[in-house]
């Protein structure tokens, strides 16, 4: 069968194995306030064709105006990414479609703003990145009176233009990615970059970044194989499991002896399978040629440094710098979540107001992973909670639940959260009395114990807890039952 | 004061209705009469906007009744292109597929003349899409020349121009690609400009050829079209092909005369202009060098392959440009089971021969496996002709040439063979390619009695010295006939000055 | 080249179809006659030494015009669904999606 760890993904055939080639396009949508070229706003979700003006509508007699700060943001993606940012020009590319207002899309071609840059994976592997170009969006078709929105044996099609023109970035990478997990890590390392940089919210479920994968399979060190494109990849888990399946029909091909035709196809999340789309053997013809409405973008060295010296610092190096900080591995779940969601600078705000940072990371990880959003509780709360809890003041059950009020009433000074709750820490006297009637209690329990049974510890101190209503302390219960047996 | 004593040139009735001499209405009705004699025999509007007119000419009475500035050419009618968009007033092109379609938006040439108090008449008839040079190819039916109107006004902006010689408008916009404005401007005996690419915004004209569109004046005198351009030219953040600078000042040179200027003679121009054209222009050098301008010999040999680079370059655009007239949206639409056959059939039924047959050749030009043989082909040719131009231009100041080999031919003379007619525009192409402005002004008239113009073309933002020159063609030309269908009593639009 | 060998028929054809335009039977073969005739004319170029010479796109050297990312007003949705030819639901309507490219 196959490997499943990151680092090799290889597919048996009869007479040795194969390798999965991959490549990813992303679009991802920029947070401009309007479009690419005219002045209607950007944003999702309002009523349909309420954000139209002569640009977007392809009116006749309109002509697009380049928005400047969609070149800001296209450069700042560029750079995040190691890119050369480069004069360039626009072109069109001509295409009829009803979503596609001016039967062309204006995108760049042979000369884009972005070209050779790579992208690191956790992991360590790198993945190239061929060009990253600047574009407008098309407008959304639904399809009705079909079964399931599907656009064969659709009725009609009903066409909102709010999309058209809003600004994209296409990041098209090199064929770097030979496994699931690695295609999984491109998109989630990318859509970390990109929101660490303001350049996209990238959330794949609302179609403001969008994931094509290139997938071709061959004998490790043969030549690139033929690929085929798949589309709808609308999450993360899709993505892996698409290209999954697909390099495995694409092996049961080339083992069966049939040719491998390029074509585009669409990953079905219902049934798991890859289907045709369309053939590319009648390749399209966009006669692409410079778009005349528009003249050449020549960012310039002032510029483009001031751009990059206006970027924060990417998820990468933060991860590094949290996990010297708090002493938890770099791609760990803990580092990897808090970054992800924006928590690193607060989990270092922890430890600068005196706190433990690896007791913030482990809480920040629970307690605001889930929330995605910026904590509204004073950092110096959350430092006191930690110093408490490596005191021994609170147990690891208590902290939680003190965390848990401090976050509920936006801040909280946990000592005296702790006192209202009763959580004083238990004096020896009284958690002796408790250790002596579970004893009594049970008495085969204890007996085994001393028999050199350490397993059997695990009734007397949960006997301990459930007196205690979980506010002694496990390992000091242990303790104590451990001096006891002598 | 009657209206019929209301002047003919724009400069004359802006100072008339500021003086309040005339009033606005007056000068409206003036000319809404006209319209009415004679627009049955010229068809030069696609529709006439006399209730928005009046409504327009009302309000300038009262501003200045109110004492406010009614702007520069206030009460000045103006005949508008029907490929400039006006909103709420349907916008051609003189073709089916936008047949009722209102823009719910104005073009800035539009906005431009409004506010600076002119009125607009009418939405004049051209070549459909503006490809074509007789009016002819309209899906509303041709114009007819007010000079003779058996014949052809020229084209595209046929209308336009008709409209201004007839006396419907002292002033007429209209666009030019590859000579539209100058040519119909010859050939009706009207004056008619194609600025410098990028001196007058483009936003809110129905694109054509977009590397090569501009809009420009008709009127009757030099100095009315210098007025005219210092309105509608000048930046407009709205068309990024727009030169950031504001229009020069032209009004105030036109009496500077030539002496001293250095005025070209192309000597390997391409041959093909009639006797009587000819004759004209060598006329034209006379009067120049009479006047102090020394002609000097300068070659453009890349000019004879403008015709070639033009009929690639601007079928190439317009595939493109004319591509969005798909049923979607506005216009035209023809039913059909599935988008794609319904694209095929709105867009077979919507264009006419000729926007198809261009279509058809932009297409081509630009496909996979011809790009470089046709389309980039053409664009280095387009590069050899601005390089020869800048090479005359360090020789003489500005070019003569005709702006149209021969004058207004018959309706039909040239509607079987597009090769022909593309000839029409050999005088004028060479300029929309290089981008540099040229003009037609009006110098005596050929076979028939019918009017010829003259060419001045001068480099890239020297319209300054294009008018000066264009101003002493002006003194020194015999007066244009005045248009045979017209009540001479009645109009005197005929001859300028 | 002749004029019959200057563009096929079924280029024409294929052409036609890229552009949109339901040409008839009768029409390919006009039209291949008319583009034909044009391509033969248009060989004049065909000589030039163009090797060395950039190609020019625009008549006038710009670079770098911008906009502020800064809204401007919309139109109006009702004005602008009833200039299309179908308007359901405040969308426009085409009939349903067949032999197209969806890109
Ligand atoms: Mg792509
Ligand atoms: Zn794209």
């Amino acid at each position: 069968m196959s490997g499943t760890s990151s680092d090799t993904f290889l597919i048996d055939g009869a007479d040795g194995s194969y390798e999965m080639v991959v490549g990813l396009e992303v679009h991802v949508e920029l947070a401009t306030a309007t479009k690419l070229f005219s002045g209607s706003p950007n944003r999702f979700g309002d009523e349909p064709n309420t954000h139209i003006d002569p640009v977007t509508l392809g009116l006749p007699g309109a002509l697009p105006v380049l928005n400047r700060h969609a070149v800001e943001l296209a450069m700042r993606i560029g750079l995040a990414l190691n890119c050369t940012v480069q004069p360039c020009t626009f072109h069109r590319k001509n295409y009829f479609y009803p979503d596609m207002p001016k039967a062309y899309q204006i995108s760049q071609y042979d000369v884009p703003l972005n070209v050779d840059g790579w992208l690191d994976l956790p992991d360590g592997t790198r993945i190239g990145i061929e060009r990253a170009h600047l574009e407008e969006d098309t407008g959304k078709s639904t399809h009705v009176g079909g079964s399931g929105g599907r656009i064969h044996g659709s009725a009609s099609s009903l066409i909102d233009f709010n999309r058209a023109g809003v600004p994209l970035v296409e990041i098209v990478g090199r064929p770097d990615i030979r496994t699931p997990e690695q295609a999984r890590q491109y998109v989630n390392e990318l859509r970390a970059i990109l929101v660490a940089i303001g350049a996209s919210d990238a959330k794949m479920e609302e179609g403001s970044m969008r994931v094509d994968a290139n997938v071709s399979v061959r004998r490790p060190g043969d030549e690139l194989g033929t690929r085929c494109e798949i589309k709808n990849l609308n999450s993360v888990r899709s993505l892996g499991r698409a290209v999954e399946y697909e390099a495995r029909r694409q092996v049961a091909l080339v083992e069966a002896g049939e040719r491998i035709r390029q074509e585009t196809r669409h990953w079905d999340e219902g049934d798991g399978r890859t289907h045709t789309l369309r053939s590319k053997e009648d390749a399209d013809d966009y006669r692409y040629f410079l778009e005349p409405d528009l003249v050449p973008l020549d960012p310039g060295d002032e510029w483009i440094e001031t751009v990059r010296a206006g970027l924060p610092p990417l998820p990468a190096a933060r991860r590094t710098a949290l996990a010297e900080t708090t002493g938890a591995p770099a791609d760990g779940e803990a580092v990897m979540v808090v970054v992800d969601r924006d928590q690193d600078a607060y989990v270092l705000a922890v430890g600068e107001a005196g706190g433990d940072v690896a007791r913030a990371l482990v809480h920040v990880k629970e307690a605001y992973a889930e929330q995605g959003a910026e904590p509204t509780v004073p950092a110096a709360d959350l430092a006191a909670l930690t110093t408490m809890e490596v005191a021994g003041e609170l147990t690891a059950t208590q902290a939680k639940q003190v965390l848990a009020e401090i976050v509920a009433n936006g801040g909280g000074d946990p000592a005296a959260i702790a006192r209202d709750k009763g959580f004083e820490a238990m004096d020896t006297g009284a958690l002796e009395v408790m250790v002596d009637e579970a004893i009594a209690a049970q008495p085969a329990a204890w007996e085994k114990f001393c028999n050199g049974e350490d397993k059997a510890v695990g009734a007397l101190v949960g006997a301990v807890m459930k007196a205690s209503q979980g506010q002694a302390d496990g390992k000091a219960v242990t303790a104590l039952l451990r001096a006891r047996r002598g | 004061m009657t209206a019929h004593d209301v002047p003919t040139t724009a400069i004359d009735i802006a100072a008339a209705v500021r003086a309040g001499i005339v009033s606005a209405s007056d000068v409206v009705e003036r000319h809404l009469a006209a319209i009415d004699a004679h627009e049955r025999d010229v068809h030069a509007f696609n529709r006439v906007l006399a209730d928005q007119a009046r409504a327009a000419a009302a309000a300038i009475d009262a501003a200045v009744a109110a004492g406010d500035d009614p702007g520069p050419l206030a009460g000045v009618p103006v005949a508008l292109k029907d490929n400039l968009c006006t909103r709420g007033v349907p916008t051609t092109c003189s073709s089916k597929i936008l047949d009722g379609w209102r823009p719910p938006y104005d073009a800035t040439v539009v906005t431009r003349l409004a506010a600076a108090g002119a009125i607009a008449v009418g939405k004049t008839n051209l070549d459909e899409f503006a490809m074509g040079s007789s009016t002819e190819n309209s899906a509303f039916g041709p114009t007819r020349n007010p000079h003779d109107v058996e014949r052809v006004p020229g084209g595209s902006s046929g209308g336009s121009a008709a409209a201004v010689a007839a006396g419907f408008a002292p002033v007429g916009l209209g666009s030019d690609t590859g000579g539209s404005i100058r040519q119909p401007a010859a050939l009706c005996g009207v004056v008619g400009v194609k600025p410098t690419y990028g001196l007058v915004s483009r936003y809110g004209l129905v694109a054509f050829a977009s590397s090569l569109d501009q809009v420009g004046p008709f009127t009757h005198t030099v100095a009315d079209a210098a007025a005219v351009l210092e309105i509608i030219g000048g930046h407009d953040p709205m068309d990024s092909t727009s030169i950031p600078e504001p229009v020069p000042d032209l009004s105030a040179l036109l009496d500077d005369g030539v002496d001293g200027l250095r005025v070209g003679r192309i000597t390997d121009l391409p041959t093909g202009a009639d006797p009587d054209v000819v004759e004209r222009v060598e006329a034209a050098f006379d009067a120049l060098a009479a006047a102090g301008a020394t002609i000097v010999d300068v070659e453009v040999p890349a000019f004879t392959y403008g015709l070639t680079a033009y009929y690639l370059i601007a079928p190439a655009e317009a595939s493109s440009n004319l591509a969005r007239y798909d049923g979607v949206r506005y216009g035209l639409r023809v039913d059909a089971p599935d988008t794609n056959a319904m694209y095929m059939a709105t867009r077979h039924e919507g264009f006419g021969a000729e926007v198809k047959r261009r279509i058809m050749l932009g297409t081509y030009a630009l496909s996979a496996g011809y790009y470089d043989a046709y389309y980039g082909k053409a664009l280095k040719v387009r590069r050899l002709i601005a390089d020869d131009f800048a090479r005359a231009y360090e020789r003489a100041d500005v070019l003569l040439t005709p702006a149209s080999p021969s004058v207004a031919f018959a309706f039909g003379d040239k509607t079987d063979d597009p090769l022909a007619m593309y000839l029409c525009d050999t005088y004028t192409i060479p300029s929309n390619l290089s981008g540099h402005p040229g003009m037609s002004v009006p110098f005596g008239t050929g076979a028939h009695d019918l009017p010829i113009g003259v060419q001045v073309l001068a480099p890239a933002l020297h319209e300054p010295t294009m008018f000066r020159v264009a101003a002493e063609l002006e003194r020194a030309a015999p007066p244009t006939p005045a248009p045979r269908m017209i009540d001479v009593a009645v109009g005197g639009a005929g001859s300028a000055r | 080249m002749s004029d019959d060998e200057r563009i096929a028929r079924e280029t024409v054809a294929k052409v036609s179809r890229l552009a949109r335009l339901a040409l008839t039977d009768d029409e390919i073969d006009e039209t291949t006659a008319q583009l034909a005739k044009m391509l033969d004319h248009f060989a004049d170029i065909d000589a030039l030494e163009l090797a060395d010479v950039e190609p020019m796109t625009q008549p006038y050297p710009l670079r770098n015009v911008f906009r502020d990312d800064v809204e401007r007003a919309v139109l109006d949705r009702s004005e602008v669904l009833a200039q299309a030819p179908k308007a359901v639901d405040g969308r426009f309507e085409v009939p349903p999606i067949l032999g197209l490219e969806e890109s």
